[in-house]
């Protein structure tokens, strides 16, 4: 736990007036906060800062203790007396927004060693919040999302019984009703927001509904053409390859893509490129042969 | 029990302790739009979250109702933004 220099903080020196404070806390507030910096954790933790500098500095009393003892804060113990006064007028209020949520209560050791885990909030207009809004991330390969399936998560030590509806997006939210916070000042409870982190798969890329892969072809088959099978997630499908096809050529197979999202019965398309392999160690007989397939070119 | 869909004006500014004037003011500047079924006056419960964000900003951080306009409008373009950069980025993975 390091010692925090709230003024730095805010842009301010020593001698800020309380104007000062109020200014800079209002500019910096207005830079930071989450609602207006959507999925920006590194908003959300300055945001947290500047709260934390302002709780203090704005606070006469607090702002003294701090001028006098911040430095020395491991001698917290002088500051009980102080702090069993401040916990009676506690005040939680709660943030949330654009995939953002968090508690002033969540204030750094060092904040909570001089002053409490919070500190008097002065003044301020008591709104109702909803109960904030957790939210946490689940990490799915691309073939568990190929299928509807169920999940037990566990989140703030409770089992949540989910379904994954197949064709899931790469970064999509789901929201799980009520499975957030409590209210804040008797307002609703939160609710739990479940975002999908998807890895690609090592063969198959994803974009949107449609698939893309790469499938090697033997120098023969695409001289002459021929069947090939190849995999899907919905297993081996054999293709037929046409009379001299050439390296990188794309086919689409119609359906053979990824489910569309809540449409039952819907799948994107399935790209496969051909990469042309062409055979190596040749023997003497094949050398000869080939190079009679030049002399007739 | 089917959730209700609607919360009517009194009891969201009940529940929530803001002025009924705030919802009037966000009514009038467009930023949200009100259901009326006989004398009474609703909010579409989908509409909530936006509510309580335009209170957040207006009571903490002091934005006035034009501003609060033009941070829809720059937050929608964030989102866009947001799902472009993500789309793109998918697309990316093809050539990794």
């Amino acid at each position: 736990m390091d010692y925090i220099d709230y003024y730095k903080i805010l842009g301010l020196s020593k001698s800020a007036t309380e104007k000062d404070i109020k200014n800079a806390y209002r500019k910096l507030a207005r830079k930071y906060h989450p609602d207006l910096n959507p999925n920006d954790k590194e908003a959300e933790r300055k945001f947290k800062e500047v709260n934390e500098a302002n709780e203090v500095l704005s606070n006469p009393e607090n702002r003294k203790k701090y001028d006098q003892y911040g430095k020395d804060w491991k001698h917290a113990e002088q500051f009980e007396k102080a702090k069993q006064n401040q916990q009676q007028q506690r005040q939680h209020r709660t943030y949330q927004g654009g995939g953002q949520s968090f508690n002033e209560s969540d204030f750094s050791d060092f904040f909570a060693s001089m002053f409490g885990s919070a500190g008097s909030r002065q003044g301020g207009q008591s709104v109702r919040f909803r109960g904030q809004d957790f939210h946490a991330e689940l990490h799915l390969n691309l073939k568990d999302v190929y299928t509807t399936h169920k999940r037990t998560l566990t989140v703030n030590d409770k089992n949540i019984r989910i379904t994954i509806p197949a064709g899931v997006a790469n970064g999509q939210e789901i929201k799980i009703k009520g499975h957030g916070g409590p209210g804040i000042n008797g307002g609703p409870g939160g609710d739990l927001y479940i975002k999908f982190l998807i890895e690609n798969h090592p063969t198959f890329k994803r974009v949107k509904d449609d698939l893309y892969t790469t499938v090697d072809l033997n120098l023969y088959t695409a001289l002459l053409g021929g069947d090939i099978t190849i995999d899907t997630f919905d297993g081996k499908v054999k293709i037929k390859v046409k009379l001299e096809t050439q390296n990188n050529t794309k086919v689409k197979l119609k359906g053979k893509g990824f489910p569309v999202y809540k449409k039952e019965g819907e799948f994107g398309d399935l790209y496969v490129t051909y990469q042309l392999k062409l055979p190596t160690a040749l023997t003497e007989k094949e050398k000869e042969l080939f190079a009679e397939l030049a002399k007739l070119r | 029990m089917e959730e209700p869909t609607i919360i009517s004006i009194t009891t969201f500014c009940t529940q929530y302790n803001v002025p009924e004037t705030f919802i009037q003011s966000l009514r009038e500047y467009d930023l949200l739009e009100t259901v009326r079924e006989g004398d009474m006056e609703y909010i579409r419960v989908t509409h909530l979250q936006r509510v309580e964000k335009m209170i957040r900003l207006h009571f903490e951080l002091n934005i006035n109702m034009e501003g609060l306009d033009v941070v829809n409008n720059l937050l929608q373009q964030v989102w866009q933004l947001q799902q472009e950069n993500q789309e793109l980025r998918d697309r990316l993975k093809l050539y990794e």
